[in-house]
């Protein structure tokens, strides 16, 4: 669970965090308020999660009500990487010397945290990253102990970052570990950390992202979270509680199990065809939810043919086929092909009851996948 | 032979007053599995499941001799569990629960570098050694016995190639399901060694899947330390980059690393096989043998 910025400020700064005065705001009239209560010139910024706002003009700089209201204009409503901008942020511009990046990770090869820090913030730190891998120090932390002071010094020294700063960046260093660890972050970032012109750190951005299978004791942030969607069919997703992604095929694949499904999908590419979606039903589904699958996949206009591959452990073949056949019977018309391989517990129940005036029968993976890419062929000729 | 469980292994079961924790354990001893106890705070002196219940661990290892566990056990007591298996100084630990927190798990993986215990899993169907003992959630009907070793990180997936090779009438010495979350026991690496020392397997089949770099390292460990041959499979070879297809380590990252494509590299690169559908695994395992 990804927090918007102003959420994320709100969690520093209760901290003790140096953040900007800042105010969210909905309508040009708020942004000016706002900004006449803080004091220009301010920054407005859309309060959408995606990377990359101020290159793609979700970031504007207001010295006045005239450009305060400019910006409000500009920015709210706009199509930001598919996601409609509704608020945005009112933050107090700081004045800067110098941008440095602090973050705290989880590094899974080492199965530890990571604390870092660079020099180089207030751009793309994966490129920075990627390109010039040693401006980034790092400290790895025993989770049992927490980030001790003189790591987040180490990391700081060896970061080339000036002494007269550094107890400021190693207490920013050491309370971002802290909240990672406390919230149950799986990233928490600070890109930039700004120096101003007087020597204070000030955290510019923020980004938290929570663990989503720790918020069951993360009561605050669970309460903070807030759907956002790209189209109709994520928030479909959303509300059935799949795990979705689309893709840009016509053969719409629903299975269950991670690893299988994305076999699927393999499968599919293998002969030929292209993937509509990834689509995991999960373990144990019911008939229920096979049938809000189905109701998933047929959602989308791009679907053409469609695949089921089960392979039964926690999950019976008698009830995924009642669940098919409930949803196919409901309809005056399947309005794509079906293609069934159901295998392991119960398939052999699941087979006799399945309805085969509904749907197409397949016994191996291999041989349902290239039914399934046929289907979708034949409707493209 | 085989590794980490045979029909001698006797198994606590951790949460066996639950739902799943009691059908499980009916299914494994339907099986042939030894399960000798059952372990759950506050529920000691009941029985389920025909076998007594404990209120700890090391109470079920004192009075039955378990040397193993397998753990139904809520995610939000799940690490404990796992903590509580480890002190009670089990051979294995065998973690079903799925959706464990990751910061729970890397406590756990700091502890796991102290103890001789075997962790396999979390979020994992469990461990077979066919026609002797299974831990876990595993269908048992689909395996067979023989000498192909099998370790993958998704349960379903190892359905699927089991099923292939066990219509083949290729038979598994055992197949290990470690699971597809970021911190994990039992590595790829760690069964690998295990089939490589193991005198009935003769092939190993190793089933992967985008994100993380464990295939990478586990290529490096097969090019520098494995005699028995071993056949692949990479699950997500069309998953875009930035999003998370189920399982929560199976992510390809923005800057290109964890792709399926670098983890089939790094397999070829080691003399790994890498089939493009489960049926030419099965060919390639044969091939090998």
């Amino acid at each position: 669970m990804k927090l918007h910025e102003y959420q994320a400020k709100s969690v520093f700064a209760d901290a003790g965090m140096p953040t900007p005065a800042s105010e969210l705001a909905e309508s040009a009239d708020e942004v000016v308020s706002a900004a006449e209560s803080i004091g220009y010139p301010v920054a407005v910024k859309a309060q959408v999660q995606v990377g990359g706002r101020g290159k793609a003009g979700g970031i504007l700089l207001a010295d006045d009500e005239e450009e305060a209201r400019e910006a409000a204009d500009s920015i709210l409503g706009m199509d930001l990487k598919g996601y409609t901008v509704e608020r945005v942020l009112v933050e107090e511009a700081v004045d800067f010397t110098d941008e440095l990046y602090v973050g705290v990770t989880m590094d899974r090869g080492a199965g530890r945290p990571v604390a870092m820090v660079s020099r180089k913030g207030g751009v793309n730190i994966e490129e920075v990253a990627e390109e010039d891998p040693d401006a980034i120090a790092r400290e790895h932390v025993d989770p049992a102990f927490g980030l001790h002071p003189y790591q987040a010094r180490r990391a700081i020294y060896d970061a080339g970052i000036d002494r007269e700063i550094a107890s400021d960046v190693s207490s920013v260093l050491t309370t971002l570990y802290d909240l990672w660890d406390e919230k149950d972050a799986s990233d928490a970032e600070i890109n930039p950390l700004m120096v101003t012109d007087d020597g204070e750190v000030i955290a510019a951005d923020a980004v938290m992202n929570i663990d989503e299978d720790a918020l069951f004791r993360q009561p605050d942030l669970a309460e903070m979270e807030e759907e956002s969607y790209t189209d109709d069919l994520e928030r479909k997703a959303g509300e059935y509680g799949f795990d979705y992604v689309r893709l840009e095929g016509n053969v719409g694949i629903i299975g269950n199990g991670a690893g299988l499904v994305m076999t699927t999908l393999d499968l599919v590419d293998h002969y030929g065809g292209e993937p509509a979606n990834f689509l995991d039903v999960g373990g144990g589904a019911k008939a229920e939810r096979i049938t809000n699958a189905l109701d998933m996949v047929f959602s989308d206009e791009n679907v053409e043919s469609v695949v089921f591959n089960i392979f039964g452990g926690i999950t019976r073949g008698d009830e995924v086929a009642k669940g098919i056949n409930d949803a196919l019977s409901e309809l005056d018309e399947i309005p794509k092909p079906v293609v069934v391989r159901l295998a392991g517990t119960n398939a052999e129940e699941g087979m006799e009851i399945l309805n085969a005036d509904l749907v197409q029968v397949e016994e191996t993976l291999e041989e349902a996948v290239q039914r399934a890419v046929e289907n979708a062929q034949e409707v493209q000729q | 032979m085989s590794v980490l469980v045979d029909e001698d292994t006797r198994v606590v079961v951790q949460g066996i007053t639950g739902g799943e924790g009691k059908f499980h354990a009916e299914q494994m001893m339907e099986y042939g599995t030894n399960v000798v106890a059952g372990a759950v705070p506050n529920r000691g002196g009941q029985e389920v499941a025909g076998v007594p219940v404990y209120d700890t661990v090391s109470r079920a290892v004192e009075e039955e001799d378990a040397d193993a566990s397998v753990i139904f056990v809520p995610p939000a007591f799940a690490a404990d569990a796992i903590f509580e298996a480890l002190d009670s100084e089990l051979d294995l630990a065998v973690a079903i629960t799925e959706g464990v927190p990751t910061q729970d798990m890397s406590k756990v993986y700091k502890r796991l570098s102290e103890v001789d215990t075997h962790l396999v899993g979390p979020n994992c169907p469990g461990v077979i050694t066919p026609g002797e003992a299974k831990l876990g959630i595993l269908p048992g009907n689909i395996f067979s016995a023989g000498n192909v070793g099998l370790v993958s990180r998704s349960g379903t997936l190892t359905y699927q190639v089991v099923d292939n090779l066990t219509n083949r009438g290729l038979g598994q010495s055992t197949a290990i399901g470690i699971g597809g979350d970021p911190i994990i026991g039992t590595s790829f690496i760690d069964a690998l060694e295990l089939f490589e020392d193991d005198p009935e397997t003769d092939a190993v089949v190793m089933c992967g899947e985008i994100g993380g770099e464990d295939e990478e390292q586990a290529a490096e460990y097969i090019a520098q330390h494995m005699d028995t041959p071993v056949a692949g499979f990479i699950a997500g070879r069309t998953a875009p980059p930035g999003k998370r297809m189920g399982h929560a380590g199976a992510i390809v990252s923005g800057s290109g690393t964890g792709t399926a494509e670098s983890k089939i590299q790094a397999l070829n690169d080691a003399g790994v096989r890498v089939g493009d559908t489960p049926e030419e695994v099965a060919n390639d395992v044969e091939e090998l043998l």
